[in-house]
């Protein structure tokens, strides 16, 4: 059953079309990978499935729901989350208080004026930051500054507020992009055992065939605003229009 | 005990202490010697310490957690002084209404100026808040009079009705009759500690206004506008709107703003556009940021400093400056004294300018990271251990 | 007919003002990225710099007067100018009357320097730390440039005369058909608008056709490239903050007779700068002229009869409710750049 769906969406800056005529539906529970030269307008799409962006046509279908016209936060409170390109972290605080952030937002909605109880006084919040943290490999870090943090741990913690909200959809937006390989592997292990231990559907976009190849189970081929092919990566790897989008004249090789 | 951890509780205590002693501390010098001038234990100079740390206090729960820099808090502060009066006038001489009122009234017109300047945030925000408040300083100017009684500033006056005080009450703001110019003078040999009503009141305020803000700090409300001043695209992708945390923020500050102001006019019955002017808004930023934006100690210190050194500042003359050089040579004691003649005096505001500049560039942090960075020093050269990461925010 | 052209006319010296305060501005926000509010500090400075020169010229010392003794037969004295002294009786006098103008002369290095000094020595250590930061530093500089001022030539105002030949007024309304007397209009204020037009000209000259302006333009739009094509654009940065507080400067030199300056003038203005940048778009140099224009006869508008009478105190606040109306309804200002400091 598909938990999102896109339909007819196009989006237009100035002179440009960025998206066109775009459909698209994400099964539940599967990984499904969105990949496509430069420009293709992979990230276009994706912030008009978080409401940065408003499409020009068509629609965009959450569990049964639209999302159009909603703002960000409200999208994230009907169940997606999303993983920036660069981690978008609390810099400043620490990285318990990093993980408790999102507990709060899971628990108490996109504001609660709780301006006169304390932080350590919230156990259930306290326990679930902590539980993460444990998971996450991060419960060592818990009082350490998260700019601090090399890019692999930002990369981490930023995938753990995500999940600490239990989302039933996780957007990826090239998650590994400047990683270095041990790095690249260490995040593509850890969505795999996000994907067998948990009950949640992943959309990702990646440049990067080697992750793209190890995780997802249906790709999404975008050139030039349009999807072009949709199918398993089996089919995908030897698809001669895919080639050609890669590295057909007009393009750059990504 | 107050529901406030150890290191929270003995924070409010060492405050509790030095304010409620104030006028004992700050009176370490004989009246009569020579060093008295340094004396600082007046009940005027204390208020005005105790008033404008509560100001500062609440324009650091926006300021140092949010990071939204208003440069148009004075407009509440205003705002509280004129409704304190008014209430002065019509009701009745008793503060606490009067205090409530300001409270309540800067409350309402922050709500209103904050919704509209909340919208934009970096400059755009300072600039709006700038905006708003030069506008309410020009309306309190002119169109305003009925209100504001223009440029001579609002005053109580005998005809005012004062519904509830009989015609034999009190002549000053007072607090069930106690008036806040009311003071005791102790004489203990040479010293003398004056403890006044309006002092007390103020002091019992700001310790209140502190509490307050301890408890905002260390709440999840508290944690929510760190993480803005952080990263607001983060928060709206947590699910978080980040509009309503900055507006309660504002409000928030503003109703401290108010409370300020309401003080102000208790202290002294009298209210004046000038209170309102953007330089007025500048001077509590200086203050938030001599002392240390974001931590909870800070804005006190801060308020606590810049005021009195303006007192002091303004009291040495030339005379003063002669008589402190005297023991030089002739040629150097001039040379000195016109080095630091444009500084003293009615050149305050050149020590005042100076000061900020010098704190933005070299400690951005003000006093309260200053003292940390002594701090470790010393502790840094008595036992050199690796540093402890954390990151619990400086008190 | 009539009062709505004498509105029009009374808007352009303030909005002169006004549009060359914003362009600097807008230029030293543009190029540099910095909010700098001792801008307005900028401004006064040169009508300091009007004040000192006319106050240089007026030194005098005392001479005996050979043609007769006072009553008491005591020698007369009599204050003799330098100026007369050095440059003969006529030159002497006219140096005097034109004071203000040759101010202009005398402003531009200074101010260039001043500009220079300011950049190199505070504001480039600013470029990377938040606007808070350039915020708060250029609002203690522009404290303490003003009570430097204040110190040296003490709080009032200081009247500061234009040359004779201009300070009659000019009967505008008689030319276009009007009653006589309908459209008065002093002619230094109309000297001050075509100077101001000039100066805006020659700004926009300079950026449009020497390569040197090419490479602000470009650096405005995007830095960082300009940076990787090997230029050095830090030094042209600080030529352009140079300019920059040289056309502030001009403007405040030109605006002395008009207003006697004070130290706090720069203050008063920077604030409506300020709200006139805002307007116009950050970093648009069109967006600050027209906006700079628009609200200083906006505000001459407000402050007529007719209206105050429907809309009292409006002349007050006409400027402040244009910008949070602008800021909320279209935040890039009218002709600004979409995406430029947006939110």
């Amino acid at each position: 059953m598909a938990i999102l769906e896109v339909k007819n969406v196009g989006k237009r800056f100035g002179g440009l079309q960025a998206l066109n005529d775009v459909n698209l539906s994400i099964v539940e529970n599967s990984v499904h990978a969105i990949i496509g030269p430069n420009g293709a307008g992979k990230s276009t799409l994706l912030n008009c499935l978080v409401g940065k962006l408003i499409p020009d046509t068509g629609s965009v279908m959450f569990d049964g729901q639209s999302v159009l016209g909603r703002k960000p936060y409200e999208i994230n409170q009907m169940g997606i989350s999303r993983v920036f390109q660069t981690p978008e972290i609390f810099g400043d605080l620490s990285v318990q208080e990093n993980m408790m952030i999102p507990c709060f937002a899971k628990r108490d909605g996109s504001f609660e004026l709780n301006a006169l109880t304390r932080v350590t006084s919230q156990r259930d919040i306290l326990d679930k930051a902590e539980e993460m943290m444990v998971e996450m490999k991060l419960a060592d870090k818990r009082h350490m500054p998260a700019a601090s943090m090399s890019r692999g741990d930002k990369r981490r913690l930023e995938i753990a507020m995500c999940l600490s909200q239990d989302p039933r959809l996780l957007l990826l937006d090239e998650p590994t992009a400047g990683m270095a390989r041990a790095d690249t592997n260490n995040t593509i292990d850890l969505l795999k055992q996000i994907k067998e231990e948990r009950n949640i559907t992943i959309a990702i976009i990646e440049h990067d065939m080697h992750v793209v190849f190890s995780l997802a189970e249906r790709i999404t081929v975008l050139a030039q605003g349009t999807p072009l092919v949709e199918d398993t990566p089996d089919k995908i790897k030897g698809h001669p229009k895919v080639r050609e989008a890669y590295l057909g004249e007009s393009q750059d090789a990504a | 005990m107050l529901a406030l951890t150890k290191k929270d509780l003995s924070l409010l205590l060492v405050v509790a202490v030095i304010t409620l002693a104030a006028p004992i501390i700050l009176n370490p010098f004989p009246s009569g010697s020579g060093m008295s001038q340094f004396n600082a234990g007046y009940p005027d100079l204390m208020q005005r310490f105790v008033i404008y740390g509560i100001f500062a206090i609440g324009f650091n729960i926006l300021f140092g957690l949010t990071g939204y820099l208003s440069f148009g808090h004075a407009a509440f502060l205003g705002v509280g002084s004129y409704s304190a009066v008014w209430m002065f006038k019509l009701l009745s001489l008793n503060v606490i209404p009067a205090i409530m009122l300001s409270v309540v009234v800067a409350g309402l017109f922050s709500v209103l100026i904050g919704y509209v300047s909340l919208r934009r945030s970096g400059i755009y925000f300072s600039i709006l808040t700038l905006a708003f408040a030069q506008m309410s300083f020009n309306l309190a100017y002119s169109v305003l009079t009925p209100l504001t009684n223009g440029e001579t500033g609002l005053q109580l006056s005998l005809n005012d009705p004062r519904i509830l005080d009989g015609a034999s009450a009190a002549t000053y703001p007072n607090l069930f009759g106690a008036q806040m110019n009311d003071s005791t003078t102790i004489a203990l040999g040479n010293w003398s500690f004056t403890f006044s009503v309006g002092y007390y009141l103020c002091a019992i305020l700001l310790l209140l206004a502190f509490y307050i803000s301890i408890r905002i700090f260390r709440s999840p409300f508290g944690m929510m506008l760190r993480a803005v001043k952080s990263n607001q695209q983060r928060m709206n992708y947590t699910g978080l709107n980040t509009r309503p945390y900055t507006l309660a923020a504002f409000v928030i500050s503003g109703m401290y703003a108010g409370l300020a102001g309401g003080l102000l006019a208790s202290m002294d019955p009298l209210a004046g556009a000038d209170r309102m002017q953007w330089t007025a808004s500048g001077e509590v930023v200086l203050m938030t940021i001599l002392g240390g934006a974001g931590t909870l100690l800070g804005p006190v210190l801060g308020a606590g400093f810049i005021k009195y050194f303006e007192n002091i500042f303004s009291k040495i003359n030339e005379g003063v400056l002669q008589a402190w050089f005297a023991f030089m040579p002739d040629g150097l004691q001039d040379f000195f004294v016109a080095i630091i003649y444009p500084f003293v005096g009615k050149g305050w505001h050149l020590t005042l300018g100076l000061m900020f500049m010098l704190v933005v560039i070299f400690l951005p942090g003000g006093l309260v990271e200053g003292g940390q960075r002594i701090g470790r020093m010393f502790r840094r050269k008595s036992r050199s251990e690796t540093p402890d990461g954390k990151t619990t925010p400086a008190e | 007919m009539d009062a709505i052209l004498l509105q029009l006319l009374n808007g352009l010296d303030k909005g002169s003002a006004y549009a060359l305060i914003a362009l600097g501005l807008t230029l030293i926000f543009g190029t540099l990225g910095v909010v700098n509010f001792a801008h307005g500090a900028i401004f006064m400075i040169g009508a300091f710099c009007a004040v000192t020169l006319s106050k240089l010229f007026n030194m005098s010392h005392k001479a005996t007067e050979p043609t007769g003794t006072d009553f008491l037969g005591n020698p007369k004295f009599d204050d003799i100018l330098y100026v007369v002294d050095w440059f003969g009786e006529d030159a002497g006098a006219w140096m005097v009357d034109w004071a203000v103008p040759l101010a202009i002369l005398f402003a531009v290095p200074i101010m260039l320097a001043v500009g220079f000094i300011m950049e190199r020595g505070l504001i480039k250590h600013f470029y990377k730390r938040p606007h808070a930061d350039q915020i708060l530093v250029t609002f203690g500089l522009a404290i303490v440039l003003q009570e430097v001022i204040k110190y040296f030539y003490g709080a009032n105002p200081i009247p500061t005369p234009a040359p004779e030949a201009f300070r009659g007024s000019f009967d505008f309304g008689v030319l276009l058909g009007f009653d006589p007397n309908a459209v008065i209009y002093p002619y230094w204020r109309l000297i001050y608008f075509a100077f101001s037009a000039l100066i805006i000209g020659g700004v926009f000259a300079f950026l449009q056709f020497t390569t040197f302006g090419m490479v602000v333009r470009a650096g405005m739009a995007d830095r960082e490239t300009v940076g990787l094509l090997g230029i050095n654009i830090d030094k042209r940065f600080t030529i352009m903050f140079g300019i920059a507080a040289a056309v502030a400067g001009l403007a405040g030199v030109m605006y002395a007779p008009i207003n006697s300056p004070n130290y706090h003038m720069g203050m008063d203005f920077l604030v409506l700068s300020f709200v006139v940048v805002v307007v116009g778009g950050m970093g648009s140099l069109p967006g600050a002229v027209l906006a700079g224009f628009l609200l200083g006869i906006l505000e001459s508008f407000a402050s007529m009869n007719e209206i105050k009478n429907i809309l009292p105190g409006i002349d007050q606040i006409i400027i402040y409710l244009v910008a949070i109306i602008i800021l909320l309804t279209r935040p890039r200002g009218l002709m600004g750049r979409k995406g430029v400091m947006e939110d």
